[in-house]
């Protein structure tokens, strides 16, 4: 299946059922890039309306998991005429296939886009093991 | 003569292809016609239309209304973030768009509002004056 990139982009996802809440809110999947280059696998997921209070990334093993709490707008003494898009959670679960050095890890959330980083693990060096007679 | 077929549905060939077909084309996301979703708040003197749109710049967002269409232009780049890279996903957007929203009164040109927060586009229009219903005295003669 080719890859293209287009520029209409479609509604926002609902995942399956799984990922329902106890709150009746309505969870999407971020539309996310993932790109690996040599060193580093960097994740871009678009999760408008989400602050960095509201994200959460969260790195179980090797299953990345994303999730984001949109802000609730609503206007007093206005009335909802036109709703074109809903709002809700962001949840998006990935498992890597590379091992990841944890500890530097980077996560920046701006304008609604949220960029992680996770660095590839370097190979362990390898180690002269001493050999005691005996 | 319908009733029973009705009732022959569960051999019938050709209704099991027909269901086939229309299974295909739901649950397909059809693109949306107009980028970028806005919501729309109305109140009786003011106008509030919000979008989504994250990651574009506010120096590259073009927002401007005329009389009672409210246009929303803008454009976001491809991300180049990252060189030399492998892309195993690539689902987000970019490009340029466009989308003019009818509002339901003419607006105050010079005092409309916007912002953008965490890729939410917020614009806020009241209403102008020459627009606003006026009561009229009934003279009883």
């Amino acid at each position: 299946m080719t890859n293209t990139k287009t520029n209409v982009p479609t509604e926002k996802k609902e995942p399956v059922r799984e990922a329902e809440l106890t709150i009746d809110r309505p969870v999407f999947t971020p539309a996310t890039d993932i790109c690996e280059s040599e060193n580093a696998i960097h994740v871009v997921c678009d999760m408008p309306g989400v602050d960095e209070k509201g994200v959460n990334v969260t790195l179980e093993d090797d299953v990345l998991t994303i999730t984001g709490t949109q802000e609730d707008t609503s206007f007093e003494g206005l009335d909802l005429v036109y709703r074109g898009y809903r709002s809700g959670l962001y949840r998006r679960v990935f498992t890597l296939s590379t091992d990841v050095d944890r500890d530097r890890i980077g996560a920046k959330i701006s304008s609604g886009v949220l960029r992680i980083v996770l660095p590839k693990a370097e190979e362990a060096p390898p180690r002269r093991i001493a050999v005691e007679a005996g | 003569m319908t009733d029973l077929m009705m009732r022959s549905r569960a051999w019938d060939p050709f209704w099991d292809l027909q269901r086939e077909m229309n299974r295909l084309f739901t649950g397909v996301a059809a693109p949306a016609e107009t980028f970028p979703t806005v919501n729309v708040w109305t109140s009786r003197d003011q106008v509030v239309v919000t979008a989504e749109l994250p990651g574009v710049d506010a120096k590259a967002l073009d927002v401007s209304v005329h009389g009672d269409a409210l246009t929303l232009k803008g454009e976001r780049p491809e991300d180049t973030a990252v060189e030399s890279a492998v892309c195993h996903r690539a689902e987000r957007w970019s490009g340029r768009f466009s989308r003019t929203i009818r509002l339901p009164f003419a607006v105050e040109n010079g005092q409309v509002k916007a912002k953008c927060r965490n890729g939410v586009l917020t614009v806020t229009l009241p209403r102008a004056e020459s627009s606003k219903p006026r009561q009229v005295a009934i003279v009883s003669e």
